[in-house]
């Protein structure tokens, strides 16, 4: 059977360069990068050398590039870091409502103990609005965090206008760049960045070793004590092979940018097309400019999400949901909430993130296995009966074409 | 491990008695789109015996599975035994669902109690 693996958001396949270069570093250069001895030298050279290659994809310097564990690790040091080494100068923080948990629950945690934290709404496609922003910022506030483009509806935000309007009022700029870096051109410079999160699992690196660029001159307060490595800043035995394949994979994927954009963009373009001319009532999440180029995310109406999920897995389509039912909390995802999507149509979303792994085989597959899988959920649905009977919807709303429509919607109450 | 139980995807797949009844003596609905997960019941009865259910259901792979199983157990029970199918009992009958599962999805025996009640307000308004 085919397989086709659609969720390159979570992690995407280990580039077979990649791994070659990080081999030695699991067998025979195994030493320390902190031991003077020559084979804790190889382990520190090879590091560093990572480190140039991290630099140089986002074009700062590699002393301002600092390796972590992963990227939620990164955003924990940038949110926590900078709330506690410039608490005397303020306590405000301003993050957006469709950040990562790492960055949220960070928030929140600062939130907990004496930090007061302001969520940005969006709007219907996922943007902040940058008039909320100026609004938003106080006297006390000391580091605004928001993402470059979302992982799952794919909004690319202004981060240009933004990190003005942040530095207009002497504040710093955190951005969570995981979904754009080794996607789309990423430059800390040219931005104006003051921390930025990346991660080489999304662009064919291993799980294992992030990054946060941290801006010289920049106050941070360490998350993890107890050592001299990464500068004082985190703490804690390098992990050498898979820093080694994130130097890589940063290296490799300043050279195919350019052509993996556009065999992604192409892919995304055709699903977006013609998965409506297969289906009818899907909707298209997030919107159609400044999205990114590998992310496609449909509410199929009438059917729920897990359900699609798990028919597409047997046939060997891997993919990813916003409904309640398919994540462990329950709940239907945040960011479909943020934009303010009809409940029920949030259930029945399907995440679909590409790399250049993927190609027109995988998309003419999933467009022949797919609409039969709806179909099937369909017949099963007492609401797509309803709808077949009433020509009405038990709930529709925003998102649909039938917004204007009255339905009985009320705030129904989840036990 | 896979998430989901053999017997949970074999009646995922190929749900049981999936469908409406047109003239169906009574119809229980819980849930609601919402929340993910909805169910529908229909049922046929006669002699105080479950003669036909159907149903319908949105929602994830579990809550199909313990509809479908729901109805398997029904079909030919008196009205007595039937309101005695606890959810507990269908989620035990399915090889168990997961712990997170437990609660919102598996509703079908409560589905299937209200289509009952429904037949029997039915009949107290037709005396």
């Amino acid at each position: 059977m085919r397989e086709v693996y659609f969720e390159n958001h979570s992690n995407t396949k280990l580039d077979e360069q990649i791994f070659a270069e990080m081999l030695p570093f699991l067998k025979e250069n195994y030493g320390n990068a902190q031991s003077m001895h020559s084979l804790g030298n190889k382990s520190k050279d090879a590091m560093e050398n990572a480190r140039k290659q991290a630099a140089s994809l986002i074009n700062c310097k590699e002393g301002e590039i600092y390796f972590t564990s992963c990227a939620s690790e990164s955003n924990n040091l940038a949110i926590k870091g900078i709330a506690k080494a410039n608490q005397l100068k303020g306590k405000h923080i301003i993050v957006s409502s469709i950040e990562h948990f790492s960055v949220l629950y960070s928030a929140r945690r600062l939130g907990q103990n004496g930090f007061d934290i302001t969520y940005l709404p969006v709007d219907k496609y996922g943007f902040i609005y940058p008039e909320d922003l100026k609004k938003a910022i106080r006297e006390d506030t000391i580091l605004v965090s928001i993402q470059h483009a979302n992982p799952e509806i794919g909004t690319i935000q202004p981060i240009e206008e933004i990190s003005k309007i942040v530095h207009q009022r002497g504040i710093l700029f955190h951005t969570d760049a995981v979904c754009t870096a080794g996607v789309i051109p990423v430059d800390v410079n040219k931005s104006g960045i003051d921390l930025l999160t990346l991660s080489g699992s999304q662009f064919y690196g291993p799980k294992g070793a992030a990054a946060l660029y941290i801006k010289d001159g920049i106050k941070i307060t360490p998350q993890i004590d107890g050592g001299i490595q990464e500068n004082g800043r985190r703490a804690g035995t390098e992990n050498v092979p898979c820093i080694v394949g994130f130097g890589k994979a940063c290296e490799i994927i300043k050279k195919e940018m350019e052509s993996n954009y556009k065999k992604v963009i192409n892919l995304r373009d055709r699903l977006i097309q013609e998965l409506p001319k297969a289906i009818d009532f899907v909707y298209l999440n997030g919107p159609i400019e400044k999205r990114l180029p590998n992310n496609v995310n449909f509410s199929i109406e009438f059917v729920e999400g897990e359900g699609m999920f798990l028919f597409l897995d047997q046939r060997g389509i891997y993919l990813s949901s916003g409904s309640a039912c398919t994540s462990k909390s329950l709940k239907m995802s945040h960011v479909l909430s943020a934009v303010n999507i009809d409940p029920a149509l949030g259930q029945g979303s399907i995440l679909m993130t590409l790399s250049k792994y993927n190609d027109d085989q995988d998309i003419d597959y999933f467009l022949y296995e797919f609409p039969s899988i709806v179909k099937k959920l369909r017949n099963m649905s007492p609401l797509y009966s309803y709808f077949e009977k009433t020509g009405k919807r038990h709930a529709a709303g925003p998102g649909t074409d039938y917004e204007h429509e009255e339905a009985h919607h009320e705030k129904e109450v989840c036990e | 491990m896979a998430f989901y139980s053999e017997k949970v995807m074999n009646h995922f797949q190929n749900p049981r008695n999936v469908g409406e009844i047109k003239d169906a003596d009574g119809i229980g609905e819980v849930g609601n789109p919402v929340c993910g997960d909805m169910m529908t019941f229909y049922i046929k009865v006669k002699d105080d015996k479950l003669e036909d259910v159907k149903f319908k259901t949105f929602g994830c792979g579990a809550a199909i599975a313990v509809s479908s199983m729901v109805s398997e157990i029904a079909i030919g029970k008196t009205l007595e035994e039937a309101m005695n199918i606890t959810n507990a009992m269908v989620a035990k009958e399915l090889g168990g669902l997961p712990p997170n599962k437990m609660h919102c999805s598996n509703l079908g025996a409560t589905a299937l109690h209200k289509a009952i009640e429904d037949y029997k307000n039915k009949q107290k308004e037709k005396k």
